[in-house]
């Protein structure tokens, strides 16, 4: 190693004051400088924080962007979300691989370009999208692909690419993106028009313990998809033992089909920062961390130089409003591209500068979270929503939705529509409405939830978005009449299974054999048998996993033996040869014939 | 109202915890035989392998992590229960190489003993055949991927209770696997045949040199009972 590099890394570890618990900010400052993190890096690491190096190899290994072979000067990330391969993303995979000369997964041998694939990155209302370091591109076709081929060539400047803007604070020149917002409908709450830091002020002219009754009153539950009462996740935070706590912000936006906290991150961060003072003042938390998805890193200056803005403004750090004792600062973490991140307990171990696996609860993050302190982890939607409910009062928000389901909902909405992006709609609104609205006349399927969620079918489509009907993040995936529902659920299945941490036994080794099964079925060698092999697997992965990934796993394939059967029926062929259908009697045969030096009698080859 | 006592049940019958122990714990304490693979007294309960589910009050959970709860009701020998268990055995089996007539293991492997317990001839999933690593460099021990069930039992030995971290886990999801130093040869870390750690394993993938067969196929733990404290099934 040179001793320049050398130097490099061992300042960053010391920037972080060796400190084990920011092994991701340390391994992250050091990939993008030196490309990648050698076996050498490993070591130097885990010298200066008196760790062992295959403990800094475990974090490397885990994160997608994290790489132990050296990449590019730029690496170009295709998304390969099921969304963007409906709108081409294949072909601008295959122009890439054919104006690089080199394939996906592989780098140039100039050391200049790594070409790879990625899940969704956010980008569905805009897609095909890609990736370039920190760049994104989106709306993209095959045809352009040569040129920007060409002119990251000539200028080795992923910003180059950009040559214009996509409208509100993407234009901002600390983003500099052609990202575009694609507001589609400004509700009552989120969207609305409202008076700048008027939740916050609300918030200190009370008593803590009545900021969180409020928001007990206001019936708000969690917009990250579990859908948890926020109020009563405070309250236990508040109530714990301990007197450093933490609020954690959750901007991993992990979901595919899911976009709608880019866009509030993009235009109401302040609304954002106002919600987590409001929430660090109820829970008697001072620090506060906003988990930031890798593929978001786009926004981090923009970002960063809000919350310096907001401490100038007295509105972040000590004394907040000038209220003595109400201290509060935000700092951000960026990931490191997994999904599994986005699980609350998965990120606190992120945070911590683990391999992003899950913990065991018992104990909860509330009581034992980020460093073993009470911590709650709240939605970027979420803790939005919080700073408008103290604005207008609990009351009025209840008021909106449903008596079960108060309030509005961000969506994000995507796939085979007029208008794809984000809509705010109050509880309660039916699929019918969602897809009138959005421009989608003739649609198979819509996938509620994401992935994770539910394909649901046209006779359904008067079924609501709510707590006790259709539960979901926001993720509205509409498929129209031409797509094969059944290669995108096995897309999707393939997408848990390259994300699953590989910590319990059916997510790590059941969803393979979920995904072998399936394959099968899809290729016309399954029976009825067959699927019930796959309903029964599937139950065993989604009741003994150990997190909500592997509980949901398999959703894509059993949503869809549930609601889309006839697919399935029209791919089964009676076996002519009185054989399962998925065992190929001639394949089978096929060794001992050519021994014998001729055909099987019983079973003749008929072609 | 702070209790030094718990009392709730499993099957039926009434057991006590003391406060802070586990469903697992308690059971143990009473002779209740709850299925398990990847606890291990003394270390943290890890929670990977699910063997050890039960149904606690109508909800599905591991037992070596939760906490036993006044009142409690545990659904544990049923059948549902055992069907997922024979699942999750099942997967284990097929995930790796499990050549049990050859392994040195064979008959003290805590994997086949619950397999034995749970009434399993032979995986119901089709075996995926990996190619897996071996490590041969260490002059006492000899380490065998190919069994790995990846149950961190080692991994944390080695951190909690040698004070060494030899071992850790590399990769994520299906790729997730066992590693030592990058670049090294397990001759080359500081693992040493007296560490905790060798004896840790709850499969044949940590293996002492030179005592293999010792005690001959047929007279070891499983041999003659599926598991010699309580059987689950009759
Ligand atoms: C695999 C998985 C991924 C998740 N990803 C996200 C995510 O990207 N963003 C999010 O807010 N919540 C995500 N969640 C839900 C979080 O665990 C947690 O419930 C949420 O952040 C709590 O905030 P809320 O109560 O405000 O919704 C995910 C959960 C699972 C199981
Ligand atoms: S369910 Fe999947 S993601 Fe969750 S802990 Fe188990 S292996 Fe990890
Ligand atoms: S080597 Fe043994 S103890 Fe270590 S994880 Fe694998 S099976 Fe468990
Ligand atoms: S023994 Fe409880 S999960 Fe493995």
């Amino acid at each position: 190693m040179n001793p320049e590099a050398k130097a490099f890394m061992i300042g960053v570890c010391r920037e972080y004051g060796s400190d084990r618990t920011r092994l991701m900010d340390i391994v992250r400052r050091i990939q993008e400088q030196e490309r990648h993190v050698s076996l050498e890096a490993m070591e130097l690491i885990a010298e200066e924080l008196g760790i062992e190096s295959v403990e800094v190899r475990s974090l490397v290994s885990f994160y997608s962007f994290f790489s132990e072979k050296p990449q590019g000067k730029i690496v170009i990330r295709v998304c390969n979300d099921v969304v963007d391969l409906m709108q081409g993303g294949a072909e601008v995979s295959r122009a890439f691989e054919a104006a690089l000369g080199i394939l996906v997964g592989q780098t140039t041998a100039d050391g200049k370009f790594t070409l790879e694939h990625t899940p969704c990155i956010g980008m569905c209302d805009q897609a095909p999208a890609i990736l370039v370091n920190h760049v994104v591109c989106t709306r993209l076709s095959a045809a352009q692909v040569p040129r920007m081929v060409e002119i990251l060539k000539r200028t080795g400047d992923p910003q180059a690419l950009v040559t214009q803007y996509g409208g509100g604070n993407n234009e901002d020149e600390r983003i500099r993106s052609m990202v575009q917002n694609s507001i589609r409908r400004e509700g009552e709450v989120l969207l609305a028009p409202r008076e700048a830091e008027a939740g916050l002020r609300q918030a200190v002219a009370m008593q803590p313990e009545d900021v969180v009754r409020s928001i007990k009153d206001a019936g708000l539950r969690g917009c990250g998809g579990a859908g948890f009462p926020t109020g009563m996740k405070w309250e236990f935070t508040r109530k714990a033992a301990g007197d450093r706590k933490f609020l954690i912000c959750n901007a991993d936006e992990g979901e595919p089909g899911t976009f709608k906290d880019r866009v509030l991150l993009t235009e109401k961060f302040d609304l954002l920062c106002e919600g987590m003072a409001v929430a660090g003042y109820a829970i008697g938390a001072q620090e506060g961390i906003i988990y930031l998805r890798g593929e978001y890193a786009y926004l981090q200056a923009f970002l960063e130089s809000i919350l310096a803005r907001r401490r100038k403004e007295g509105l972040l750090g000590t004394e907040i409003l000038g209220q003595k004792g109400f201290d509060f600062d935000i700092r951000i973490q960026m990931g490191g591209g997994a999904y599994i991140c986005g699980e609350e307990s998965a990120l606190i171990s992120s945070c911590e500068g683990l391999r992003g696996d899950p913990k065991t609860r018992p104990p909860f993050p509330a009581q034992k979270g980020y460093l073993g302190c009470p911590t709650s982890v709240n939605n970027v939607e979420t803790l939005c929503t919080v700073a408008c409910i103290l604005e207008r009062g609990a009351d009025a928000y209840r008021a909106l939705g449903t008596s079960q389901s108060a309030g509005t909902k961000l969506l994000s909405v995507s796939g085979d529509c007029e208008w794809p992006g984000i809509y705010e709609f109050p509880f309660g609104v039916s699929l019918h409405e969602i897809l009138q609205e959005c421009g989608a006349t003739d649609a198979q399927a819509v996938l509620v939830g994401g992935p994770s969620g539910t394909f649901v079918d046209p006779a359904q489509f008067n079924r609501t978005i709510c707590f006790s009907d259709l539960s979901t993040g926001g993720a509205v995936v509409v498929f129209g009449p031409h797509r094969n529902l059944l290669r995108i659920a096995g897309e999707y299945l393939d997408f848990f299974i390259e994300e699953s941490c590989g910590y319990c036994t059916p997510c790590r080794a059941g969803t393979v054999l979920m995904k072998q099964r399936f394959e099968e079925v899809l290729a016309g060698r399954g029976n009825q048998s067959d699927l019930d092999y796959l309903v029964e697997l599937g139950r065993t992965i989604k009741s003994t996993s150990r997190c909500g990934l592997g509980q949901t796993a398999c959703n894509p394939v059993l949503t869809t033996i549930a609601n889309f059967r006839p697919l399935y029926s029209a791919l089964q062929k009676a076996p002519d040869d009185n054989h399962k259908a998925s065992f190929d009697i001639y394949g089978a045969l096929r060794d001992h014939e050519a021994l014998a030096g001729r055909t099987s009698e019983i079973f003749p080859h008929t072609n | 109202m702070s209790k030094d006592k718990i009392t709730f049940t499993i099957d039926g019958c009434e057991v006590t915890a003391q406060p802070g122990q586990t469903v697992m714990q308690a059971a143990d304490a009473a002779n209740i035989r709850i299925p398990q693979l990847c606890y291990l007294e003394g270390l943290t309960p890890h929670g990977s392998c699910r063997v050890c589910i039960v149904k606690a009050n109508g909800r599905l959970d591991t037992s070596c992590t939760l906490p036993a709860v006044e009142g409690m009701v545990v659904e544990n020998n049923t059948e549902e229960i055992n069907e997922y268990r024979r699942d999750l055995v099942d997967m284990l089996f097929v995930e790796g190489n499990h050549i049990c007539p050859s392994c040195e293991k064979s008959g003290d492997c805590e994997l086949q003993g619950v397999a034995y317990e749970l009434g399993i001839t032979a995986p119901k999933y089709p075996y995926q055949f990996p190619r897996r690593e071996t490590d041969a460099s260490h002059p006492d021990i000899f380490l065998d991927l190919n069994r790995c069930i990846l149950c961190a039992r080692c991994v944390q030995t080695s951190r909690d209770l040698d004070g060494k971290t030899v071992f850790e886990f590399v990769g994520r999801g299906p790729d997730k696997k066992l590693a030592i130093r990058p670049g090294a040869r397990l001759a080359d870390t500081e693992l040493d045949i007296t560490d905790q750690v060798v004896g840790s394993c709850p499969v044949g993938t940590i293996l002492k040199k030179r005592v293999g067969f010792a005690v001959p196929v047929g007279e070891r733990t499983y041999d003659k009972e599926p598991h010699p404290e309580q059987p689950v099934s009759e």
